[in-house]
């Protein structure tokens, strides 16, 4: 059995967000990199299913659709303990071209399950997982909070309003991961750190695809406003200043 | 000139960054409070790598350089100051003297299990009379043959409990003076052992330190490190990179107080504004934050010059006396920034003032290191 895990490239969670050329582009300048926590806690999760399947999972595979300087992030997740890593060489213009790329590499290798976070942490689509079942014509799971084989069945949970959903789904699918799938991303080890650099990393060029979507124009969130306090005996204040001020009532 | 950390370096940073502000961090105060010695973080250090970083694979190691080593000490002494000391004392002094004058046997034996952290070491040099001055060891190591036979006291060894591997400096030829001093390898259950009660120490309290006695405690002889009468350059050699590490965990604790004094300086307020607008505190910080640059820099060129086997002696000395020097400035700024929370156990900067104050003194102390430095510029 084998396991693909999508990564992201995404900006460290506490970059300061940066526009440039009159806010149609994102300014990566000084940004530091790191793997898409969703899909850090995938790997974590892929992993853990390996080293207890009794070999029934051979490999754990990680796919990034970036340019060379994603080359650290898939470092990483081969330090993680990755064993093998695939950069299509390409920027990752939206999540179709995405999903449509790690698809076509999917479609050579055969993986019993590809596992997807639920959305990237730079720009939250939620669609590159679903998107790559439907090119591969597979089963897809989304919300996915647990995964586990048991007799070489893949028996997955899911979030559902109110509840949990328990599935046994047959292989190949697209799993799209969520909180619960593992508690705490993995530390790379000495160890993982110095193979790292002699385990294969394929680069291959992007596949001809269209991206169907145009980054129009960027805008930060307004500024927090102050908080103001106002005692809970006042509720009189409260409702005129909801009304007259924040124009919510 | 490159001041550029190569990939593997920064993923080390990373990795002992995000080990310490993960899991260090949860019990850091109890344990300070308490004096429990971190034996699970160790065990999960160890099994990460970092308690023989620097000591070859072919020994068990993590086989990084002393740059790495700078950049993990720093982070995990930014949280737990304590649990670090540990850590250079096992990579540094006990890894780092074993591997680099030990026998092959001594390294199959002894190296292996330290480099993977299930065996914590301990370096055992100060006694009740000799710290600094230690040529004037009284602990002896009397030639019986087959083995040697040591008898005495040592003070102040960090791990002395938890450690299972001593690296024991003895006087084994009283009329050669320093050039009749020995090393010995020595197992902690060995007959004759005893230890004092652990310290209670004004900091680094959850490492845990005691005094060790030795009643007539053999050793065999080829636990003897290098040749006979090898002992005090081997102690001396040790520590030049010893102190790289100690000022490693200074630079860290400086560190982890001018990221808690930035943070409170944006969150409190007073006189209607964030004290960080107050120049009195953003003069303060600035001064800070300068100090630490200039103490990474020291510590970075020491470890570069190891790692190029250069001479690093004296810029270890440097890097020692500056580093430890500015931890005691900037966390007594630091608790001075967070006013009366700073004096509160919550806040984590009256602990880090607390450590940084053992970093003027052990390893050889700041004026030791003046006289290291000022020795050299008249040599």
């Amino acid at each position: 059995m084998k396991i693909l895990v999508c990564l992201s490239n995404v900006p460290d969670t506490t970059t300061k967000v940066r526009f440039k050329d009159n806010n149609t582009s994102f300014d990566a300048n000084g940004v530091q990199w790191i793997i898409n926590p969703w899909d850090e806690l995938a790997l974590t999760r892929a992993l853990e299913l390996k080293e207890g399947s009794n070999g029934v999972i051979t490999n754990v595979s990680v796919i990034t659709v970036g340019e060379a300087f994603a080359e650290p992030t898939i470092r990483k997740a081969l330090a993680i303990g990755a064993d093998n890593a695939y950069r299509v060489n390409s920027i990752p213009k939206d999540a179709f071209f995405t999903a449509f790329q790690i698809a076509e590499i999917a479609k050579k290798e055969s993986f019993d399950i590809i596992f997807a976070g639920i959305e990237s942490s730079d720009y939250n689509g939620s669609m590159v997982g679903s998107m790559i079942s439907e090119f591969l014509n597979i089963s897809s799971v989304s919300s996915v909070s647990a995964v586990n084989i048991e007799n070489n069945e893949i028996k997955v949970t899911r979030e559902i309003p109110g509840g949990k959903e328990f599935l046994n789904v047959t292989a190949p699918l697209v799993a799209v991961v969520q909180k619960g799938i593992a508690i705490n991303p993995r530390i790379p080890s000495m160890r993982g750190i110095m193979t790292a650099r002699t385990k294969p990393l394929t680069v291959s060029e992007a596949v001809a695809c269209d991206s169907l979507t145009e980054f129009v124009n960027y805008e930060l969130p307004q500024p927090k406003g102050k908080c103001k306090m106002i005692s809970a005996d006042n509720v009189k204040e409260l409702v005129q200043l909801l009304h007259n001020e924040a124009k919510v009532l | 000139m490159n001041f550029q950390f190569t990939e593997e370096q920064l993923m080390i940073q990373q990795a002992a960054r995000d080990y310490a502000q993960r899991e260090l961090i949860q019990d850091v105060i109890e344990r300070d409070e308490k004096g429990i010695f971190p034996t699970k973080h160790i065990k999960a250090l160890g099994e990460l790598g970092f308690m023989g970083m620097m000591t070859s694979p072919d020994y068990d190691g993590g086989g990084m350089d002393t740059i790495s080593y700078v950049l993990a000490m720093e982070e995990i002494s930014k949280i737990d100051a304590s649990c670090a000391v540990v850590l250079s004392v096992n990579n540094s002094l006990v890894c780092y003297g074993i591997s680099t004058y030990g026998t092959e046997e001594q390294k199959q034996k002894y190296l292996r299990p330290l480099a993977r952290g299930e065996k914590i070491g301990a370096f055992l040099l100060s006694e009740p009379e000799a710290g600094s001055d230690a040529t004037s060891q009284r602990t002896t190591a009397i030639d019986k043959g087959d083995h040697y036979l040591l008898n005495g006291t040592k003070n102040w060894i960090t791990s002395a409990n938890s450690a299972s591997t001593y690296i024991v400096i003895a006087q084994t030829h009283t009329e050669k003076k320093h050039k009749g001093i020995n090393a010995f390898i020595v197992e902690k259950d060995s007959s004759g052992i005893t230890l004092g009660p652990h310290e209670k120490k004004m900091g680094m309290r959850s490492s845990d330190t005691h005094s060790v006695m030795f009643n007539d405690v053999k050793v065999p002889k080829e636990n003897r490190i290098g040749e006979d009468g090898f002992g005090f350059k081997f102690a001396m050699k040790t520590l030049e990179g010893g102190r790289i590490g100690i000022a490693s965990q200074a630079l860290g604790i400086a560190s982890g107080a001018l990221e808690r004094a930035v943070q409170y300086s944006k969150e409190r307020k007073a006189f209607g504004t964030e004290i960080f607008n107050h120049q009195s505190v953003a003069f303060k910080l600035a001064d800070m934050a300068t100090d630490i640059d200039a103490a990474r820099f020291l510590c970075l060129h020491a470890a570069w010059l190891k790692d190029q086997h250069l001479p690093y002696g004296i810029a270890s000395a440097k890097a020692k006396l500056f580093a430890a020097e500015t931890a005691m400035r900037v966390t007594t700024e630091a608790v001075q920034i967070h006013g009366g929370y700073g004096y509160v156990a919550e806040y984590h900067v009256e602990r880090l003032m607390r450590e940084a104050k053992l970093t003027q003194i052990y390893e050889g102390t700041s004026e030791i290191q003046k006289i290291v430095i000022s020795r050299d510029l008249i040599s």
